[in-house]
C-alpha cells in the first residue's frame, strides 16, 4: 500500500506546478459556467411548463461541474502512459514488483486531483457569492452533503475505471487518437457534461441513468442540489458501486489477459 | 500555389499512413458534433424556442458556426499547435526558409480528420435550409455563402491571434480556448441570448456577431435591412490586427535554445 501512496503523492506534487496553468484554467471554467448559465436563462425566461430541474439546483449543477473539471473531464488522460506503450517503455514498468492496474489507477487519480485542488475552490468561493439565481446556494440539508461527498468519491472512481479501459485498448490499437475521440464524446454525451441529464426525454431517462455514464458526476451533482432524494437517491448511489465494481473486476482481468499476450518490440 | 498544392498532397498522404486512426478520427468528431446536435434538439423538445429563435432557425446558426469553424480548423491547424513549433525551436528552421512564416505555419499542419465534423455540419445546414421554411432568394444565399466564409475568417484571425500570444508566453494559454473553443461551443446559439452586454463585446471587440448573429437576423427575416449580409465583411478588417500583432511577436522573438 506505501508504494501506492508515494506514486500517487509523486504524481500530485507534479500536478500542483502548474500554478499559471490553473490560473488561466480558472477563468476560463468561470467564463464557460457564467456563458452556460446565461444561456439556460434565456432558455428559462421562454416559460415553457417542463423544467426538470429549477434554476438555482442548474446553477448548483453548473458551477460543480466547473469546480470539479479537473476530476471529470473525459478528455484529459495520462499521456505517459500512452507513449509508454508504443515505445515499449512500458516493459520497465512491468518488471517493477507492483501491480500495474493499481498503479496507473493511483497515478490517474493523483493527475486529475492535483488538478481540481488548484482550481475548485476559487471557482466555488467566486460562486458562492454571485447574485441570485446564478448563486452556488449550500446544500439543502447535511443529510444530502452526506450523500454528495459519497457519491462524489464514487463518480470519481468510476471515471477512473472507465478510462482504464482506454489504457488498456491502447495495446490493442497503438495509435489511440481515434477511440479516445470516439470515447470522450460518448463520455461527455451520456455523463451529462453537454447537457444535464434530466434534459433528456422522459423516454430515454431510465436507460441514460442506468449506463455507467451516469455514474460519473451527473449523480454527485443532482444529489449536492436535492434533485435527487429518498429512494432515487439510495438507487443511483448503489448504480455507483455496482458499476465501479463491475468496471474494476472487467478492467483488471482484462488486463490480466493483455498483458499475457503483450509483445513488446525493439530492444 | 503549386508550392501548397505540395504540401497539400504530402500531408494527405502522411495522414493516410495511419488509416484506421483517420478514419476513427473523422468518425469521432462526426460522433462529438452529434452530441451537440442531440443536446439543441433534446433541450427544444422541452421548451419549444429561445429568445423567439426556433429550432432550424438554431440549427441554421449552428451549421454555419460549425462549419466554418471545422474549415478554419482544417486549414489553420498550424496555428492552433503553434506553441509547440516555438517551444521545440522548429520555428528557427521556419524563419531560414526564403517564404513568408505565415504560409509556411499554414502548410506545416492540415488537419483532414476535422472533415467528420465538417460534413456532419453540411448535413445539419442541408436539413435546417430544408426545414425552415424560409424563400431561399438569391441574396439570401448570398447571406449565407458571406457568414460562412466571414466566420471562416474571423475564426483564422482567431488562431494566427492565438499563436501570436505564445511568442510572449512560450506555452499555449488555456484562456485562449474562449475564444475559439468557446466561440464554437456557444455560437451554436445567436449572440443575443447571452445578453446585451456580451453581444455588444462580440460585435465590436471580438467581431463574432458580426458573421452569426446580424445576417442570420436578415435570414431569418427579422430584419430587411439589406446591409446586414455584409458586416461578415467587415470581420474581415479583424485578420488586420490579428496578423500585426503576430508581426510584432515575430520582430521580438528570440529562439528558446536547442
Amino acid at each position: 500500500m506505501r508504494k501506492y501512496w508515494s506514486f500517487f503523492r509523486i504524481r500530485f506534487i507534479a500536478g500542483l506546478q502548474y500554478r499559471a496553468a490553473a490560473l488561466a484554467g480558472i477563468c476560463t471554467q468561470f467564463f464557460w459556467g457564467t456563458m452556460t448559465l446565461l444561456l439556460y436563462r434565456a432558455f428559462y425566461q421562454n416559460g415553457g411548463s417542463a423544467f426538470p430541474m429549477t434554476f438555482p439546483e442548474l446553477s448548483c449543477y453548473i458551477w460543480l461541474q466547473q469546480a470539479s473539471l479537473g476530476m471529470f473531464m473525459a478528455w484529459s488522460f495520462d499521456e505517459d502512459i500512452f507513449s509508454g506503450i508504443l515505445s515499449g517503455g512500458v516493459s520497465y514498468e512491468l518488471c517493477r514488483p507492483a501491480d500495474l492496474y493499481a498503479m496507473w489507477f493511483t497515478k490517474n487519480m493523483a493527475l486529475r486531483m492535483s488538478r481540481t485542488a488548484l482550481r475548485c475552490l476559487p471557482i466555488l468561493l467566486v460562486a458562492a457569492f454571485l447574485p441570485e439565481p446564478f448563486r452556488l446556494l449550500p446544500p439543502p440539508d447535511l443529510f444530502c452533503f452526506l450523500g454528495f461527498v459519497v457519491s462524489l468519491l464514487l463518480g470519481f472512481l468510476v471515471l477512473v475505471a472507465f478510462s482504464m479501459l482506454v489504457y488498456i485498448s491502447a495495446f490493442y490499437t497503438l495509435s489511440t487518437s481515434g477511440v479516445r475521440i470516439l470515447v470522450v464524446s460518448v463520455v461527455e454525451f451520456f455523463s451529462g457534461f453537454v447537457i444535464p441529464l434530466p434534459f433528456f426525454p422522459e423516454a430515454l431517462q431510465p436507460f441514460v441513468r442506468a449506463l455507467p455514464f451516469a455514474s460519473m458526476q451527473s449523480t454527485p451533482f443532482l444529489v449536492y442540489s436535492g434533485n435527487l432524494s429518498g429512494g432515487e437517491l439510495a438507487g443511483a448511489v448503489g448504480m455507483q458501486a455496482v458499476w465501479l465494481i463491475v468496471l474494476l473486476v472487467f478492467g483488471r482481468l482484462w488486463m490480466a489477459k493483455t498483458l499475457k499476450r503483450v509483445v513488446v518490440q525493439g530492444g | 500555389m503549386k508550392l501548397y498544392l505540395q504540401y497539400f498532397s504530402m500531408l494527405v498522404r502522411c495522414q493516410m499512413q495511419y488509416k484506421f486512426s483517420f478514419w476513427m478520427m473523422v468518425v469521432g468528431h462526426f460522433f462529438m458534433s452529434f452530441s451537440l446536435f442531440f443536446s439543441i434538439f433534446f433541450l427544444f423538445s422541452r421548451f419549444g424556442e429561445v429568445d423567439g429563435f426556433t429550432f432550424p432557425e438554431i440549427l441554421l446558426c449552428f451549421a454555419v458556426v460549425s462549419m466554418a469553424f471545422s474549415s478554419a480548423e482544417c486549414f489553420a491547424r498550424g496555428f492552433d499547435v503553434f506553441p509547440r513549433l516555438i517551444k521545440s525551436g522548429d520555428l528557427d528552421r521556419i524563419l531560414l526558409r526564403p517564404r513568408s512564416v505565415i504560409f509556411q505555419v499554414l502548410c506545416s499542419n492540415i488537419e483532414f480528420s476535422r472533415l467528420g465534423r465538417f460534413l456532419q455540419a453540411l448535413l445539419i445546414l442541408i436539413y435546417a435550409v430544408l426545414t425552415s421554411g424560409f424563400a431561399w432568394s438569391f441574396d439570401k444565399i448570398i447571406a449565407l455563402f458571406l457568414m460562412l466564409t466571414g466566420g471562416f475568417v474571423t475564426f483564422s484571425a482567431l488562431f494566427i491571434l492565438y499563436a501570436a500570444f505564445s511568442f510572449f508566453t512560450i506555452d499555449g494559454l488555456e484562456f485562449m480556448n474562449i475564444f475559439t473553443d468557446g466561440a464554437k461551443e456557444f455560437g451554436r446559439y445567436p449572440f443575443s441570448v447571452y445578453g446585451e452586454g456580451i453581444l455588444k463585446f462580440l460585435t465590436f471587440g471580438i467581431p463574432l456577431a458580426l458573421f452569426q448573429y446580424y445576417p442570420l437576423l436578415y435570414l431569418t427575416g427579422r430584419s430587411d435591412r439589406i446591409g446586414l449580409i455584409f458586416l461578415p465583411l467587415i470581420g474581415f478588417l479583424f485578420l488586420i490586427p490579428c496578423y500585426a500583432f503576430f508581426r510584432f511577436g515575430l520582430r521580438r522573438y528570440q529562439s528558446v535554445g536547442s
